[in-house]
């Protein structure tokens, strides 16, 4: 993590699409009219979802919307890494670099990413591609991940990601999911631990009495 | 109440108290950086530590309350230890982290010498750093004129982003970033836009937000210290004046509960620099045309032959930065000579005569915090007086419902704008208006009635609906010893003018009928007492005389020059707007050949034959209180309902409303005296603002 500014170049303006007008507006009715300020973080997810990054000028636009002064909507864009503050490529790549990704292969991702697309945050020549390394994502049992468009890639090697990035570059869409063909985050291979079948056919079990139950009353004899 | 042991004493605090309130009521002394009595808490800079009994680590004593402690097992009262080592290791980790980012260049920090930081690391700092690492590097940050920023010595502790906030009220500051990246910014490091600023400088700790215009000027052991009031608005802020060697270097609030509890206004703190600049050091005469300089004893006499063979074609006009000691010699003198002309109120203000209670601010300054209706005629009490504005603004935090008839403007709170003229009033007096069931509601309801309203051609009749405004929702006398007639003035001299009765006596000319007579013919003499704010009588029609302490308007104009001494050199009684007489001390000498202006009086009146009967300070107050007991309560402000047989209906006179706009005669809050007019720092803070005008503050 690093200091974050706004970026040096804006645009001119920002306007809400008429369609997530309306997703602002539902989200601005959750709220009691006088605390409208706590859509911020909600607003401004819109806005990176619509433009792909928060801009200054959307920045004032959500400060208008929600009557908030503009600085106390910067200080939550600058606050939350995930809110970024420049132009990223159509598909943005964050790379895992936290602890388990980076003893599973995360650093070999990042080089592919410096080779392929280069620094973190530059926006390859044909606008498709970014990257930048983010900390954990929460999926430490299918390290290395890295989220391409907020879905997770599990599972990867150099090869497959670059694999990905190839078929991204082509215009492809890249199926989500684990690299190696891993059920959820189930261990690599299939499961190691309990795999005899004779836990699940009833054999080993034992019957029991369990304490406190009520004692079967004996049966009145058949009339 | 509520017990607590505090150190082994036994003390009962109010159960609201903060751990921190408690210690101090103890007489303990608890460290602290973030927590600020008049700011909300924030309990971040973790300094305040102290051990409660019972609890697993230490506390932070600011943001803890004492009704939140837990009793001992047989209902003891909670125990807090601010002595024990434990406190003792805690504050000096925290010391220890401060300092791991903090840099080590006190010896080229202004705030070296006054920096809390720095008397605290002598307290918990340990010999020694025990990291390698580099230290943080933050990019400096433009915050306007006033405020220069190192903001590698920024600790965090989000005082001035709460004072911009809550106090001045332009949410303009905010901590961008996170962590140790986490910064203090306006937005896109633009010009900060509160009259206030400058307290923010007070308030930080460290040497992050030092005084631009003061940078590298002074250490502060080397600054003799006066305190002493301010004269740039009609508050009468108290004030330190900070001086070396002759020289004003700089002004500091001093706390004053009922006026500007500590904060002060940008130009009373920084228009200092023009009492450098400008400044009129020798007495000059106009001679074919053209100021010369001349002696004492020429320029005197000179003054001598314009106003002796006139007999009572001669006049007077105080200015805003007269004293009254000046005035009352000025008044006695033109008394002598038989003149009814004397005026203390150069922009034509319609108040004067009658009982005092009609052109005070009644209910206080302090008396805001109490009022729940407040209606603000023809005044914009941010550029008027942007301490009291900060008051008027608590009182809108804490509930009071505010409206303006005038010009609308950014009060920094929200006010109901119930018209531009007077008509407001009328409807509110025919109850047309909805605001008239709040006067009607409030407990304390207050008026608040400006020079934009009492310097008027129809000001007499504004009056008249403002008293009848009183009168008919009973804004004094509704509750006992609640008056909340007020009147805001923005000259520090008015209401010691009045109070003195320096208007025009009988059959005598006001200042606007006096500079019309010079231009007539029909006066020979006119004596300005700082008079730079008014249009003066056309070149080459009888003798100007200036007494003042600027090359301003009034010395351009004058044939006679008589060089004074400012508010910061004299030992003089002004009176607020409250109505409050205080006392200027001197914290420096007259520059040059300048005399104190009711000496030059004194010495003039010798040369016509009238000698006043005072030869020294002394003895003039003396004079001044045997003839007006009003001055001789020093520091106390009256609070008064007015006097029995007093119609507050009957104030000002019928007439017709006109319909233009109710505007303050303030036009630019940095340049309104001709020391703020001198200054170079004043001048810079203009420019900036028109640059960049206030933008409405989103509340």
């Amino acid at each position: 993590m690093s200091v974050r500014r706004l970026a040096l170049n804006q645009p001119e303006g920002f306007a809400f699409s008429p369609a997530s007008l309306e997703t602002a507006n539902w989200w601005l009715q959750k709220y009691p009219a006088d605390r409208r300020q706590s859509a911020v973080i909600p607003l401004l997810w819109l806005v990176q979802k619509l433009e792909g990054w928060v801009s200054e000028p959307a920045i004032r636009v959500v400060a208008e919307m929600l009557g908030m002064p503009r600085i106390r909507v910067y200080e939550v864009a600058t606050f939350y890494t995930m809110f970024h503050l420049q132009p990223v490529g159509r598909h943005h790549l964050q790379v895992c670099g936290t602890t388990p990704c980076m003893l599973r292969g995360a650093n070999d991702l990042k080089a592919v990413c410096r080779r392929r697309i280069g620094a973190p945050f530059a926006v390859s020549a044909d606008g498709l591609l970014s990257w930048e390394e983010v900390e954990c994502l929460g999926a430490c049992a299918n390290a290395p991940v890295v989220a391409i468009r907020d879905l997770y890639h599990e599972d990867l090697t150099p090869q497959t990601f670059e694999a990905r990035i190839d078929a991204l570059l082509r215009g492809e869409d890249v199926q989500p999911g684990s690299a190696i063909g891993r059920q959820k985050s189930a261990p690599e291979g299939g499961p190691a631990t309990l795999v005899d079948p004779a836990l699940y056919d009833g054999s080993l079990a034992v019957p029991v009495t369990l304490p406190n139950r009520p004692q079967p009353q004996p049966q009145p004899a058949e009339a | 109440m509520t017990k607590i042991i505090v150190d082994g004493t036994e003390i009962d605090v109010p159960p609201e108290y903060t751990l921190l309130q408690a210690c101090e009521a103890a007489g303990a002394e608890i460290p602290r950086f973030c927590y600020h009595e008049r700011l909300s808490i924030a309990g971040n800079c973790r300094m305040c530590l102290v051990e409660v009994k019972g609890a697993p680590k230490p506390v932070a004593s600011c943001a803890q309350q004492v009704r939140d402690q837990r009793p001992g097992p047989n209902g003891e009262p909670p125990v807090v230890n601010t002595r024990s080592p434990l406190v003792r290791r805690a504050r000096e980790g925290v010391m220890e982290f401060l300092l791991i980012n903090h840099p080590l260049d006190c010896p080229v920090c202004d705030q070296g010498g006054e920096c809390d930081l720095q008397d605290q690391a002598i307290g918990y700092g340990r010999a020694g750093s025990r990291f390698d690492e580099n230290k943080r590097a933050v990019e400096d940050k433009f915050m306007g004129p006033l405020i220069k920023t190192v903001m590698n010595r920024c600790i965090q502790c989000t005082r001035c982003v709460r004072f911009a906030t809550e106090i001045a009220g332009v949410p303009e500051l905010g901590a961008s970033g996170r962590g140790e990246d986490m910064e203090i910014t306006t937005y896109l490091e633009g010009a900060l836009t509160s009259e206030l600023q400058g307290n923010m400088v007070d308030l930080c700790p460290v040497g992050a937000l030092t005084s631009k215009p003061y940078a590298f000027n002074a250490r502060p052991w080397e600054l003799r210290r006066t305190e002493t009031i301010d004269v740039m608005d009609a508050l009468g802020s108290n004030i330190r004046v900070d001086a070396r060697q002759g020289e004003v270097l700089r002004v500091l609030p001093r706390v004053q509960e009922e006026i500007n509890e500590e904060w002060i206004s940008d130009k009373t703190r920084h228009a200092v620099d023009g009492l450098r600049r400008q400044r009129l050091d020798r007495p000059y005469v106009r001679v074919d045309g053209r100021l010369r300089e001349a002696s004492w004893g020429e320029a005197l006499s000179m003054a001598a032959d314009a106003l002796r063979p006139c007999g009572g074609a001669v006049g007077a006009i105080a200015g805003d930065l007269a004293c009254v000691e000046s005035m009352k010699a000025t008044l006695d003198l033109f008394t002598a000579l038989g003149s009814p002309n004397v005026d203390g109120r150069p922009d034509g203000l319609v108040l004067g005569g009658g009982p005092r209670e009609s052109w005070l601010f009644n209910a206080g300054i302090a008396g805001i915090d109490e009022a729940d209706a407040i209606l603000l005629v023809g005044t914009n009490p941010r550029i008027e007086a942007p301490v009291l504005n900060a008051r008027l603004r608590r009182a809108w935090l804490r509930g009071a419902e505010i409206a303006s008839v005038g010009a609308a403007a950014d009060l920094t709170y929200r006010v109901t704008q119930l018209g531009e003229d007077g008509g407001a009033l009328e409807r509110l007096l025919a109850g047309e208006e909805d605001w008239a069931t709040r006067l009607e509601g409030a407990r304390r309801p207050m008026v608040i009635v400006g020079q934009g309203a009492l310097i008027r051609p129809d000001s007499a009749a504004l009056l008249r609906a403002v008293g009848q405004l009183c009168a008919r929702f009973g804004i004094s006398g509704r509750e006992a010893g609640w008056n909340g007639y007020c009147v805001l003035h923005t000259a520090a001299a008015r209401v010691g003018a009045l109070d003195l009765g320096f208007v025009p006596g009988p059959g005598g000319l006001d200042a606007a009928a006096m500079v019309r007579a010079m231009d007539a013919g029909s006066l020979s003499a006119l004596w300005l007492l700082g008079v730079d704010e008014i249009d003066l009588p056309a070149p080459g029609r009888g003798t100007v005389i200036y007494v003042g302490t600027h090359g301003d308007r009034g010395a351009h104009r004058a044939d006679i020059v008589l060089p004074a001494a400012a508010y910061t050199e004299k030992a003089a009684i002004f009176v607020n707007t409250e109505g409050r007489v205080q006392m200027t001390q001197r914290a420096a000498f007259p520059k040059g050949a300048a005399r104190e202006d009711w000496a030059i009086v004194r010495a003039l009146s010798e040369r016509l034959g009238h000698r006043l009967p005072y030869d020294s300070h002394a003895q003039l107050h003396q004079r001044l209180l045997a003839d007006h007991p009003v001055f001789a309560s020093l520091d106390h402000a009256p609070r008064r309902d007015f006097p029995a047989g007093f119609d507050v209906a009957s104030l000002g006179a019928a007439g017709t409303l006109s319909s233009a706009a109710l505007v303050s005669p303030v036009r630019d809050f940095y340049l309104t005296n001709p020391i703020a007019r001198a200054s170079v720092v004043m001048a810079e803070c203009a420019a900036s603002r028109r640059a960049a005008p206030v933008l409405m503050a989103a509340e």
